[in-house]
């Protein structure tokens, strides 16, 4: 165990994987010599040289596409894209080729493909720095898709995420980045994807977060203890594919649904999980579900962006409202 | 413009001075290759018109760029193609059936045989540049002397994506071929609206690797200078941008009718005296290597093939629906799982 920051225990995760897998190797931009831009990839230019941390042209679609063919010959890369806003000039090759290129061959290439992106705001970045556009991903069929809240749970997916046979895109909320320190596993550290994790069990209402909503969506929650509200919290930590057992069980038993998200609200995975809790626990709703999002506004500039994001009050208000309309 | 034989099928003077290189047998081979291509294509819109296989993108007038290229491969060696090299996807192993398959609208014709490291053809423009940059890579960094082949057209070349991939290349010395079939149009747009630049073959300048100007319907000269990009290649010393100046006969597709857009006299000119499968017939007669009566035993065994390969794809059972499922992940989730059965029993559930 080791007290680590959510980037440092990144860092660790790569560390392991570079180490005990000959196959992996890291690609992006500022990864080597300066170890990221965030630091995420600190020290492991040093240690496993120019061939497996390997610094490229400033080009996204470059970088997603040689990954392609690193991995269908035979590496399995792990690339960073240096922030989520800057991966669109590769959303080609990820939309038309990463997520398709296992059903379009039938299985006769490997696919496994890491793309890291540090996303979200709440840092105070410059402009066009903080978008949360996980929906992009998660309505594309073939893409698994990771979003940690914690120092360990970050290791951990990583890990089974550069495990795993199918691609994944590994988004990393910039907020949480250096947020608090947590005890780490040292070594090899696996996850299962697929699995939320419940940050606390309660009795009244559901709340569903993942990335830097958890802890806005725990601080809302505990506000909302003060009035004698007993909160269970959801981190989904992956969102596709998504856990809807602890989901479906958790709103059975509450009857009460609050979806943290921190993207825009129209077409936000929010809505999908809206739908699925409808499809699948419908009669167990006390009151309509809500959702506390961000605004369906470009991602502004930071001066306004504590007004854009959700907030811990908002949340407590999402809470007491479904309180009060199903009645207790 | 390297050129080793002429429109009449004369050999250049550089022909002469490489024209003991190959073997007389694999000459004969790239004509075989080609009137295989050829007869393929042919058959291929035939089939279209009878409504047997969708809209097709037809080849002829490329075979000599196609074969030529492809005959310099090593079995080992990547091929990234664009949606218009039947003629190379033949010649690297993959079947007849499977091509016309892959025109059927079936994700089987995708697929290559075990070991054909032939990746399915790539509809978005140019992206598969970077992908064939990646795959040449893996095999530097393994220490492997493979190379990897990125089919693409003129169209191509303006996208971002050829910038990407060249630029990596150069930057990191990959062994990389990019094999660029200028026909001269990008479905209806001619290559002066591409790009002010005169010829593609004078970018490489721009990312420090060679780039060479090919007559891409003739196939000696193509073959000719693969084989030193190749050699190139596998030595170590990086990637070659090659451009092959050919030009389509028919349509961009059989959807397309390509006399909205080029003018006749231009077309009559490239099939009446540009043709690169009489040009490298008539060099083969001439040379005594062939005789006319084997060219047409040829022909007759090429269309036998290529019979026996719609045979083969319209007789080959279709994949159910419920297959849709099998290859999103490599495990098939709870959601996918319902959906599949869904699909089974065409019934809407209450759990989607």
């Amino acid at each position: 165990m080791a007290e680590l920051t959510m980037v440092q225990a990144i860092c660790d995760a790569l560390q392991v994987a570079l180490e005990e897998m000959p196959e992996v190797l890291l690609l992006g931009e500022d990864i080597g010599k300066n170890g990221g831009v965030f630091r995420a990839t600190d020290g492991l230019w040093e240690q496993f040289g120019d061939e497996r941390v390997i610094d490229t042209p400033l080009a996204e679609a470059g970088i997603i596409g040689s990954s392609i063919g690193l991995a269908v010959n035979g590496f399995k890369p792990v690339a960073e894209v240096q922030f989520l806003t800057f991966i669109y000039p590769a959303f080609e090759q990820i939309i038309s080729h990463i997520a398709r290129l296992h059903t379009r061959t039938q299985g006769a290439f490997p696919n496994s493909i890491v793309i890291r992106a540090p996303y979200g705001g709440g840092i105070r970045a410059p402009e066009l720095h903080s978008d949360s556009t996980e929906t992009f991903f998660v309505h594309t069929p073939g893409l698994k898709v990771v979003v940690p809240s914690t120092p360990s749970d970050a290791k951990g997916l990583l890990l089974a995420a550069i495990k795993q046979p199918d691609p994944v895109i590994f988004l990393e909320p910039m907020k949480l980045y250096r947020a608090f320190k947590e005890e780490v596993p040292t070594g090899w550290y696996e996850i299962p994807l697929g699995s939320a994790r419940l940050v606390q069990t309660g009795t009244d209402v559901t709340i569903i977060a993942w990335g830097a909503m958890v802890p806005v969506a725990m601080q809302g929650a505990s506000e909302c203890e003060k009035s004698g509200i007993s909160c269970e919290v959801i981190d989904l930590r992956t969102l596709d594919p998504v856990d809807e057992e602890t989901i479906i069980q958790s709103v059975t038993k509450t009857g009460r649904v609050v979806i943290v998200q921190e993207a825009p609200r129209t077409l936000g995975l929010g809505s999908e999980l809206m739908a699925m809790i409808q499809e699948q626990a419908f009669y167990s709703l006390e009151a309509p579900m809500v959702r506390v999002t961000s605004y369906d506004v470009p991602v502004p500039m930071y001066a306004l962006e504590d007004d854009f994001r959700p907030t811990a009050e908002k949340v407590a208000q999402a809470v007491y409202k479904v309180v009060q309309e199903g009645g207790r | 413009m390297i050129q080793w034989v002429t429109p009449e099928g004369k050999l250049t003077k550089q022909g002469l001075k490489h024209w003991s290189k190959f073997s007389n047998d694999e000459k004969r081979e790239w004509l075989r290759w080609m009137i295989l291509a050829r007869q393929f294509d042919r058959r291929a819109i035939l089939l279209q018109r009878q409504g047997r296989i969708g809209t097709y993108a037809p080849l002829e007038g490329q075979e000599a760029a196609q074969i030529g290229s492809s005959m310099a491969l090593h079995p080992e060696d990547w091929v990234f193609p664009s949606y218009r090299e039947h003629g190379v996807a033949l010649k690297v192993g993959m079947p007849i059936s499977q091509v016309f398959l892959y025109w059927m609208g079936r994700v089987e014709g995708c697929k290559p045989p075990e070991g054909v490291r032939l990746m399915p053809p790539t509809v978005p423009i140019a992206t598969q540049i970077p992908q064939a940059v990646g795959a040449a890579w893996a095999s530097k960094l393994r220490k492997e002397t493979f190379v990897s082949v990125a089919y693409f057209g003129d169209g191509a070349t303006s996208e971002g994506d050829f910038h990407e991939g060249l630029n990596f290349a150069g930057v990191f010395k990959l062994p990389v071929i990019f094999f660029c079939q200028n026909n001269g149009y990008a479905i209806s747009v001619p290559f002066n609206r591409q790009s002010a630049s005169e010829t593609i073959a004078e970018r490489a300048k721009a990312y420090q690797i060679p780039g060479v100007l090919v007559d891409g319907n003739d196939v000696f000269a193509v073959r000719g200078v693969m084989e030193e990009a190749i050699a190139r290649a596998r030595k170590g010393d990086g990637p070659t941008l090659i451009e092959a100046v050919t030009y389509r006969k028919g349509s961009h597709t059989t959807a397309d009718d390509a006399t909205r857009y080029r003018p006749s006299d231009e077309v009559k000119e490239w099939i009446e005296e540009r043709d690169p499968v009489e040009r490298w017939r008539a060099c083969l007669l001439h040379e005594g290597l062939i005789s006319l009566e084997e060219v047409e035993s040829w022909t007759h065994h090429c269309d036998e093939q290529v019979d026996l390969g719609i045979k083969e794809a319209e007789s080959s059972t279709p994949a159910l629906a419920t297959h849709l499922f099998e290859y999103v992940y490599h495990e098939v989730s709870r959601k996918l799982m319902r959906q599949k059965t869904e699909c089974e029993t065409r019934e809407i559930p209450w759990l989607n």
